[in-house]
């Protein structure tokens, strides 16, 4: 079994706050994902029958589609849709590592980053058993596990421009609906943003301690007072509208 | 503590090249990556003004359509009978002479007997000059079929539109109500825009059958029912007048709300504007209780109030008989209700709030000057935003539901105003518009002197002879369809092939999918492409040459496939001169270049366009001597004059200060490259508002020719073209249309935007077909392209059928089950899935996923044509025909393809279904291509 590093309170906790709220379920930080970890650090990420009757592959990201009912089945007006990326939480308590019979997956120290490394990994699939989120993708080709690296090989990496050395998810994202940043500051862009709109942690319940939190959907209810019709004056339309012209040129 | 060694360094590649997208229409800026000369990662590049960084899916899959097995490789002879999918591989040589032998001699005898149709083009502006400068009327790109509605709609109401005219202020704007868009068209800057209204708390509210994508994050979502759009839009019309909401000073000033329409009932000039001796319309003016020129910089129009003018004539402002229109109770809340799917206190409750926003005006500290040299000290504006698209396009009452929208944008003062729909340059135009369509005067060995496309004014613009008979083999601008802007691509095989007005020799199709689903009902569609004519044994349409990248459906059925590059190894150009990507900022330019050579025998279709110009002596395209004018399109982009000064690049002209017009800058494609591929001019802030009416603006935008003159443009609440085809279907004039077609044109040609049923629904009957059937584009897809893709087919690989609960119910229905869509015309068959956010009265599935078994390369289990279905199976291209006259299921103004007007029923399927119907033998792919074990490419 693996042990996770000691961390001191307060340590650099890299993760990323997804906003549910704006996800239009585009599927572009899926494909931005899969697109930048094919060549990174985890490459290749495989696909199995591209072209077949079952196309499948590893995706470190997923977006899954769900509706909400508002109350009563069928009450589609009342319910809500809501788009939700899956990935790799980088929780603070990772099952999936404490269970690693190798010390393949490991919690990094310096920045609280899970990862697995390949050289160690058996292929024994306990993590992806452990993991309650679903967020380990097994590679059939080379049988090891993989995951979300947090583009590790971006966010430090000196060739890109600083601005952009987020992952690939967060860079791309059109709804800006994904944020990337220190969740163990709570001075943060990230942790002040869960603060002020009542960020989450998935299935708290598991005490896996989650770095990424959710931001919940939310909806701005219409506050307009009901138009104040005119009564039905008699008279002709032309009537009705010379009254109404002459009173707003009279203003 | 494990070890593990990171590269956390790597260079993403060796190369970076900057280009433009074209996963699908938004063209966004990108940064491809290169690793020892493979496509390593694509990017949304930071500092282009479309896409700002950000990418789609669709986009960062753009690796996934280089590597597809699918990509033809060399042209394509066809060596069997036509379908069969029997091909030889040719050279270049062999296929342009070919083609060119085909072509020549249509030129020299009948040039009309070419139909040529591009599909998703972006390069219109030069295959709309090639069909021009070749001498055929018959050209158009895929307008008819997409969005055209929304496109006349705009141009002869506010001399703009939505999507590529146009854009909500998403700065200021404090609601927005999106209208029929799921999630394409626009698809990045629209996200972009949702997320900037939700960091402000702006309320956005969805009117859609559907509740996915965008409707998803919408504070509240509207499911009205399929072709109800227009009736929900009149009735908030109705009870903002009602009300008594209107900005009337932005009427006055801004629209001809105020200009005097005559009352001549029965009379030649009834209807049309009253007119003083130099043609100007007339307004009264209620300072001088007298009439006035309306573009008196003094006029102070009444709204209401019919007066007699000094020839004895009557007349009433046109607000007034909107107002007329509008006010009848067939528009009451309560009176659409039931049709909508809407509860009457819900669009109460919407008029109230878009009433309320409106109140409360943005004001912009932004002083400007308008065309009558007054100064305002600020920039107020109403901060009500919308966008509309494909929902409200693609019904037969498209037309006349997308003005409705533009009058209600009025109404509100809010077109061009802070916080409101704003032009993207280079519009607004001038409106109406008016540019005769060119081929009345198609001949022998000649160019024609107008370019096919353009906006009629009235009958004499129209593309008919004598009798009424259309002119163009698809019928656009004739009595069947006037302001057919875009041309009517889904009626040209089954006109040419009925010979309907003449019989055509060539169809040549540039990436248009007309064997599958770019056709309604394609399986009729592919088997007139293969019809004979017993007589002689020859092909209805002799010839067929298709362009395409891709093994796409309708490859089998061509005799000449000329292989496209993939937009990652060619030049193009985002021009002015055809769908630009201006910004409401200013306008805007960009270029594709070259950032991987072919690997394979295919060439760049403009390329093979302007070669085929040379070879064919098209004067454009040929110099004095006889020899090619231009090398390639490069060349062509840079060269091309289309007015003196102003060619396909408005950026770095003449030594490379230029912009707009200037000298042609042989430097100009690197001048683009270095700036990342694009070009954009900011406006002064001045500027950017009242565009129509803003002095600064129009002098601006004149100096950059993107107008002719810095004329105030005045927006068309009353469309006065209209009343002139509808005084023709009443006899008046000397172009009439045929007798069994002026009932027709009486009714739909109102100068008044007016609801009527989707002409389907008035066909089919609602007891026997009762639902509606649309659908939507999955976000990470475009059309087939999209969905062959090898990333983004392990999102969505087949498609279902969904309905409501309560409807399934009423029919018991169980999720899973197999079921036949039925349709007057059609069946179809698929799998259901039950769902919540969906009209009750409404069946909808994704777009594009269903296809043949074996195109695309894939394999012939795959999913998308096992399980999946084209939702085109069931949609007609003609209504039942009607006193022996044909007439297409269409807009009867614009043509548009009404593709969401089909009504359906369902019914579930044979217990022993498994596969989705109708099943198509399976295509035989072209020689050389397989379907590889292993994803290519990567």
């Amino acid at each position: 079994m693996t042990s996770l590093p000691a961390r001191e309170p307060g340590a650099k906790k890299l993760g990323l706050v997804i906003d549910l709220d704006t996800c239009v379920g585009c599927h572009a930080c899926a494909v931005s994902c899969k697109q930048w970890n094919d060549g990174g650090h985890s490459a290749p990420l495989p696909d199995y029958d591209p072209y077949g009757a079952r196309p499948d592959g590893v995706w470190f990201n997923r977006i899954h589609t769900y509706e909400t009912s508002g109350g009563a089945a069928g009450d589609g007006a009342a319910g809500r849709t809501v788009h939700f990326p899956r990935s790799c939480l980088h929780c603070d308590e990772p099952a999936c590592v404490t269970v690693c019979p190798t010390g393949a997956s490991y919690k990094r120290a310096e920045d609280g980053i899970v990862l697995v490394n390949a050289d160690l990994c058996i292929g024994c699939k306990l993590c992806s058993w452990a993991c309650p989120y679903g967020a380990r993708e097994f590679d059939e080709d080379e049988r090891v596990m993989k995951k979300c690296t947090l583009c590790i090989d971006r966010i430090y990496n000196e060739t890109i421009p600083e601005s952009e050395r987020v992952p690939a998810c967060v860079a791309t994202c059109p709804a800006h609906a994904r944020h990337f940043g220190d969740l163990g500051d709570p001075t943060s862009a990230v942790s002040k943003l869960v603060q002020s709109r009542g960020g989450f942690d998935l299935m708290p319940e598991m005490g896996y301690r989650p770095v990424n939190k959710y931001l919940p959907p939310r909806r701005n209810a219409c506050t307009a007072a009901p138009l104040a019709e005119r009564p039905a004056l008699p008279g002709s339309v032309a009537e009705r509208l010379l009254s109404w012209l002459d009173r707003a040129l009279s203003l | 503590m494990p070890s593990e060694t990171i590269a956390l360094s790597s260079p993403i590649g060796d190369t970076v090249k900057t280009t433009t997208c074209y996963m699908c229409a938004c063209r966004c800026g990108i940064r491809v990556h290169l690793k020892e000369g493979r496509l390593r990662y694509i990017e949304g590049n930071p500092d282009h003004p479309i896409n700002r960084g950000v990418l789609c899916g669709k986009g960062s899959a753009g690796i996934m359509q280089h590597y597809s097995p699918a990509r033809l490789r060399a042209p394509l002879l066809r060596v069997g009978e036509r379908g069969a999918g029997e091909f030889k591989e040719i050279g270049w040589d062999e296929a342009l002479a070919l083609a060119g032998g085909w072509l020549g001699e249509i030129r020299r005898t009948d040039p009309r007997k070419l139909a040529f149709f591009t599909g998703r083009d972006q390069s219109q502006a030069l295959t709309g000059l090639w069909a021009k400068e070749f001498g055929t009327p018959n050209f158009a790109a895929h307008g008819g079929f997409c969005s055209v509605n929304m496109a006349a709609a705009g141009l002869y109401s506010v001399g703009g539109s939505f999507w590529e005219f146009g854009e909500p202020d998403w700065e200021h704007t404090k609601l927005f109500l999106l209208f029929g868009v799921a999630e394409d068209h626009d698809s990045n800057p629209i996200k972009i825009g949702l997320s900037k209204l939700k960091e402000r708390g702006v309320r956005i509210i969805s009117i859609n059958p559907v509740r996915t994508g965008y409707s998803a994050i919408a504070d509240e979502w509207i499911g009205l029912r399929p072709g109800t759009d227009g009736l929900f839009i009149l009735s908030l019309i109705h009870l903002l007048l009602a009300a008594e909401v209107a900005d009337l000073a932005f009427l006055a000033r801004y629209t001809n709300a105020g200009w005097l329409v005559l009352r001549d009932p029965a009379g030649p000039s009834d209807g049309l504007f009253a007119r003083d001796e130099a043609g100007q319309p007339l307004v009264w003016d209620h300072r001088t209780d007298a009439p006035l020129a309306a573009s008196h910089p003094e006029a102070a129009p009444r709204l209401a109030g019919e007066v007699r003018l000094a020839d004895g004539s009557r007349a009433v402002p046109a607000f007034q008989l909107l107002a007329e229109r509008c006010l009848d109770p067939a528009y009451t809340p309560e009176a659409v209700a039931e049709r909508c799917g809407v509860a009457p206190e819900r669009i109460r409750r919407l008029a109230a709030e878009i009433a309320a926003a409106a109140a409360e005006p943005v004001l912009l500290a932004e002083p400007w000057t308008d065309t009558t040299g007054r100064r305002h000290a600020t920039m107020p504006g109403r901060p009500v935003a919308m966008h509309a698209m494909r929902g409200i396009s693609a019904h037969s009452n498209g037309f006349h539901t997308c003005r409705a929208l533009h009058i209600l944008q009025m109404l509100l003062g809010a077109i061009d105003t802070p916080g409101s729909w704003r032009y993207k340059a280079p519009y607004p135009r001038p409106t109406p518009p008016h540019a005769p369509p060119g081929g009345k005067d198609a001949r022998p060995g000649h160019a024609l002197a107008a370019m096919p496309l353009g906006t009629p004014a009235g009958p004499a613009d129209l593309m008919v002879d004598e009798s009424g008979t259309p002119l163009r083999i698809d019928h656009a601008f004739s009595w069947e369809a006037p302001l057919a802007l875009h041309g009517m691509l889904h009626t040209v095989i089954a006109n040419a092939v009925a010979a309907d007005p003449y019989p055509i020799d060539t169809l040549f199709l540039y990436m248009a999918n007309m064997a599958w689903n770019s056709s309604p009902e394609p399986a009729e569609t592919s088997r007139l492409l293969t019809e004979k004519n017993p007589a002689t044994g020859e092909y209805r349409i002799p010839h067929l040459i298709y362009v395409d990248a891709f093994f796409s459906e309708t490859v089998a059925y061509a005799d000449l496939v000329l292989p496209d590059t993939t937009y990652l190894e060619r030049f193009d150009c985002i021009s002015l001169l055809d769908r630009p990507i201006g910004s409401a900022d200013g306008p805007a330019d960009a270029i594709r270049q070259p950032v991987l050579a072919p690997d394979r025998d295919v060439r760049p279709f403009q390329d093979v366009l302007i070669d085929l110009g040379a070879r064919l002596g098209l004067p454009a395209f040929t110099r004095d001597d006889g020899s090619p004018a231009f090398t390639g399109y490069a060349d062509y982009i840079v060269h091309h004059q289309r007015k003196p000064g102003i060619g396909p690049l408005a950026g770095w002209r003449g030594d490379g200060t230029d912009c707009g017009r200037g000298a042609p800058n042989p430097h100009q494609l690197e001048r683009y490259i270095e700036n990342g591929c694009f070009w954009h001019h900011e406006l002064p802030p001045a500027a950017r508002y009242f565009k129509y009416a803003n002095r600064d603006y129009l002098e601006a935008a004149t100096a950059l020719g993107l107008l002719d003159r810095p004329d105030p443009i005045t927006l068309q609440l009353y469309a006065e073209p209209l009343q002139r085809f509808r005084l023709a279907g009443l006899g008046h004039g000397t172009v009439l249309p045929p007798p069994a077609l002026r009932e027709r044109v009486v009714r739909f040609h109102d100068p008044l935007p007016f609801w009527h049923p989707p002409l389907e629904q008035e066909v089919a009957g609602a007891e026997e077909f009762p639902l509606s059937a649309i659908t939507q584009r999955p976000m990470p897809m475009y059309h087939s392209w999209g969905s062959q893709n090898a990333w983004l087919r392990q999102i969505l690989a087949d498609n279902y059928l969904y309905m409501a609960r309560e409807t399934a119910a009423s029919l018991g229905l169980a999720d899973g089950d197999w079921v036949n869509v039925i349709s007057r015309s059609g069946r179809v068959s698929g799998r259901l899935r039950i769902m919540e956010g969906v009209n009750p009265k409404t069946v909808w599935t994704w777009n594009a996923i269903g296809k043949r078994a074996g195109a695309w390369m894939l394999a012939p289990d795959a999913p998308e044509s096992r399980q999946g279905f084209l939702l085109n199976h069931v949609i007609a291209t003609f209504l039942p025909e009607n006193q022996s006259r044909r007439l297409p299921s269409s807009d009867p103004v614009t043509g548009q393809a009404a593709w969401f007007d089909v009504v359906v029923r369902i019914e579930k399927a044979a217990a022993a279904m498994r596969e989705s119907e109708p099943r198509a033998a399976p295509l035989r792919p072209p020689p050389g291509l397989s379907i590889p074990a292993r994803r290519l490419g990567a």
